[in-house]
């Protein structure tokens, strides 16, 4: 259970699951945008906790708090590095400013990784699949998409299969130094790799098989169809970047220090 | 010996594989553990070389807890011999990947290429030698999965569902193979599904269903018990077939062997032949 | 008229010198069961890829001689085009199923082919429904056991309709009692739906019996292309290492020893009639 089970389908049943993947897609891109838009602190925390009520509805949290904990390495760099930036070339800022803008490069960053988060956990490969098919993406490269992740779990298993067998053999993978290290990974790989190559080869006899490449129109039996609930969570997000483009234009935001400031005064 | 304590193992996934199983195989027995395919059989032989280690219960090979050691030590003496021979060949040629484990086991060289030689020669793989292993055929490069294995000479052989897509021939040759390394003194376990083979071979059968051991016993008796075969989703050896439609007529059931099933038919010919 | 007609057909695959097969000569009606036999490399494998135009399209290589496929010759029609008179089914289950749901997996072929939809989903329920899957419909295929996804692999070729149906060793990965299933179902298309079936198969335990013609090769050559009985009754199978079954093994031991069983058994139901027949213990 690593980091990146924030980002792979997590198959309960959620409002968020049932809305369609193009609704969801809008929204992402409008998080995105008010992301980039905004580089102080307050519009970015006021984004990213909005994203809580949905992480929660979508019955994620476990997966989406892994993925934060695993982006706290990055986090902590951007962090670093911006105020390291700051410091020596920014002109003399105070400091409470310069950590003040630090932290909202590093909550912008959570924030952009929220949004993918909420819309990998949420949207199941097929309906992806579907979703691209729909918006015209060449059917090659949807096929390709869904395919790839259907065989993960195989190829994970068959990449298991490999270390047990070369094991077997006396194989250690541990210890070394780190040139053997890499090196013992060979009799890995190579038949990982000529076992994915066979694997497609007999699978693309197959597809052949079943009129691959037919027809340039193409049927599907599963149709994408928005309703209400997709238009309404458009029309959010659409709101949403109205307001946020209306705020950035005529609203100037005050730093927390220059709030902090005109408590204490 | 593997001796095999009341074992159980649950996958991180959280499959029970197996529910309690206690078994013995003594040096020098030919073992076939049979059973429907998810019924534990792989699982369990892979607690035998340390790759999987018991989640309760305990598993001695030669006395030696396989929890205490490292697979590789466990691997040479016990060499296990998958079912798919591509999920192992990686080398440039045939000799490096016979030469593979030796080399892992920290064999002097001299006895590498006296070792590589002899196992080419038991498998007939001579001629490939400097072949790349993926240029060979399916059944031969099987063969080079089972001559790299037999090259460091461990003395148990587990062997994973060897017949699968093997033909006729074949397959009488891993028969002959079996009954030549089990001559030498070697403990041979079979994994396998293949009821005509085992019919064949008539080895010690286990047979298992969702992840228990539901019997330990004689080919013979085993293979032709309706209850156990419909318990484990096998079927009923050929032979076997033809008999159970006679048993009325006052023939044996268990009968497995074409030999013996010519010689009872022969015994009721009226009038003698 | 015959729904496969090859002569002199010989086939070499690109870099290759010696030939897979060579003049091979087939004159298969339809409606036949056709069980197609030999040891590992003898060309039966390679010879199917023919029937549905893989073969020269997908793998190159040089064809020569004739063959004409449900009239159509392979060469000159796309494969997707002979998709739909021949369906082949592969030995591996896993590597033909690409949807994540079964009845998206039935419906690919059709899908590809750019069907109505309502005609997709009237063909593909008949599919799932003749090979006994159709609660199925919305699992995954990945999660189904070796025989259910066979079924799979079978219906979504049963949805287009083909006349001919190929299967490559379908039984390989499969336990005893999934194998004699698939060759059960694989019986009753051809009995119930007219199917031509072209069967390369090893058990000949259990695909003897449902077979009307026997062809066995070696080396690139067809050696015996009989009814089952008298190909396993000449002597030239057994010294092609093909495993025929042991109630044939039976009949010819019993006959070494001047008993005549009547007839060649290809079941054990047969041979167990058979048996009670010679030794007259139907006596009451």
């Amino acid at each position: 259970m690593s980091m990146f089970d924030g980002l792979r389908f997590r198959n309960v049943s959620s409002p968020i699951h049932k809305i369609d993947p193009r609704a969801k897609f809008i929204y992402v891109c409008v998080l995105f945008a008010v992301a980039v838009l905004f580089n102080q602190i307050i519009p970015l925390l006021t984004v990213f906790l909005i994203q809580i009520p949905i992480i929660v509805a979508a019955k994620v949290r476990r997966e989406w708090l892994r993925l934060i904990r695993g982006s706290i390495f990055f986090a902590t760099f951007i962090f670093i590095m911006n105020i390291i930036s700051l410091y020596f070339y920014g002109g003399q800022q105070p400091l409470t400013l310069i950590i003040e803008y630090s932290s909202a490069m590093t909550l912008r960053f959570i924030v952009l990784i929220e949004s993918f988060s909420i819309f990998f956990l949420t949207t199941s490969p097929d309906m992806l699949g579907l979703s691209l098919e729909q918006m015209g993406v060449p059917y090659e490269f949807c096929f390709a998409f869904t395919t790839a992740i259907r065989f993960i779990p195989v190829l994970a298993e068959e990449a298991q299969t490999i270390i047990d067998a070369q094991r077997a053999r006396g194989l250690e993978l541990e210890g070394g130094n780190f040139m053997k290290r890499i090196r013992n990974y060979v009799p890995i790989l190579i038949p990982l790799i000529v076992n994915a190559i066979r694997r497609s080869l007999e699978m693309a006899e197959a597809m052949e098989s079943r009129a691959w490449g037919a027809s340039r129109k193409r049927t599907n039996i599963y149709v994408l169809k928005m309703n209400m609930r997709d238009y309404i969570f458009i029309l959010i997000s659409i709101v949403m970047l109205a307001f946020s483009i209306y705020v950035w234009l005529y609203i100037k935001i005050p730093s927390i220090t220059q709030i902090l400031q005109s408590l204490k005064g | 010996m593997i001796n095999v304590e009341d074992v159980y193992f649950t996958y991180p996934n959280g499959v029970e594989a197996l529910k309690g199983v206690s078994l013995k195989i003594e040096d020098g027995e030919f073992v076939a553990i049979m059973g429907q395919n998810g019924a534990g059989k792989t699982t369990l032989v892979k607690h035998f070389n340390g790759l999987l280690k018991p989640t309760r219960g305990r598993v001695l090979v030669d006395g030696v807890d396989t929890r205490h050691v490292s697979v590789a030590s466990l691997s040479r003496k016990v060499g296990f011999v998958f079912q798919n021979p591509d999920h192992q060949l990686f080398s440039e040629t045939v000799e490096d990947e016979v030469s593979f484990a030796l080399k892992n086991f920290g064999f002097p060289e001299k006895t590498i290429s006296e070792r590589v030689e002899w196992a080419l020669n038991l498998l007939d793989l001579t001629e490939y030698r400097k072949t790349s292993p993926f240029m060979l055929s399916g059944g031969e490069r099987k063969r080079v999965a089972l001559a790299s294995v037999l090259a460091w000479d461990p003395k148990i052989l587990v062997l994973d569902e060897p017949t699968i897509g093997q033909d006729s021939y074949q397959k009488e040759r891993l028969r002959q193979f079996i009954i030549q390394m089990n001559r030498q003194g070697k403990t041979v376990v079979i994994v396998t599904h293949d009821i005509e083979f085992v019919a064949e071979c008539e080895p010690r059968v286990i047979l298992m269903a969702s992840g228990r051991v539901i019997a330990d016993g004689e080919a013979k008796q085993i293979l032709t018990d309706i209850e156990l075969i419909n318990k484990s989703s096998l079927i009923l050896p050929e032979i076997t077939q033809v008999f159970m439609r006679l048993n009325d007529f006052g023939f044996p059931r268990n009968v497995i062997s074409v030999y013996e099933a010519k010689r009872l038919i022969l015994e009721r010919i009226p009038g003698g032949i | 008229m015959a729904i496969i007609e090859a002569k002199n057909l010989t086939y070499t695959y690109p870099l290759t010198e010696a030939p897979a097969f060579r003049n091979v000569n087939l004159n298969i009606g339809a409606g036949e069961f056709v069980l197609l036999t030999g040891p590992s490399g003898c060309g039966k494998t390679t010879l199917c890829r023919c029937f549905n135009g893989l073969i020269p399209h997908f793998y190159g290589g040089k064809l020569e001689g004739e063959i004409t496929v449900a009239g159509l010759n392979p060469s000159e029609h796309p494969i997707y085009e002979m998709a739909q008179h021949v369906g082949m089914v592969f030995q591996n289950p896993e590597n033909q199923l690409f949807a994540l749901t079964v009845e998206k997996d039935v419906a690919f072929g059709l899908e590809n082919l750019g069907f109505p939809r309502d005609e997709i989903r009237r063909r593909v329920d008949w599919a799932l429904k003749v090979t006994g899957i159709y609660d199925l419909k919305d699992r995954a295929p990945f999660e189904l056991s070796g025989g259910q996804q066979q079924r799979v692999a079978i219906a979504s070729v049963l949805a287009m309709q083909p006349e001919i149906i190929v299967l490559d060793e379908p039984t390989s990965f499969l336990d005893p009692l999934s194998a004699k299933n698939i060759l059960d179902i694989i019986h009753q298309l051809n009995k119930d739906l007219g199917l031509t079936v072209i069967l390369i198969e090893h058990r000949l335990d259990l695909a003897a019996k449902y077979a009307n013609r026997v062809i066995a090769m070696k080396d690139g050559c067809i050696i015996l292309n009989d009814e089952p009985r008298k190909v396993f009754l000449d002597e030239r199978i057994r010294l092609m290492s093909v495993g025929i079954p042991k109630v044939v093994r039976l009949y010819l031991l019993l006959r070494e020893d001047g008993v005549d069983m009547g007839r060649v058994p290809l079941s054990p139901e047969e041979t167990s009639n058979l048996i009670r027949e010679v030794l007259n213990l139907d006596k009451c």
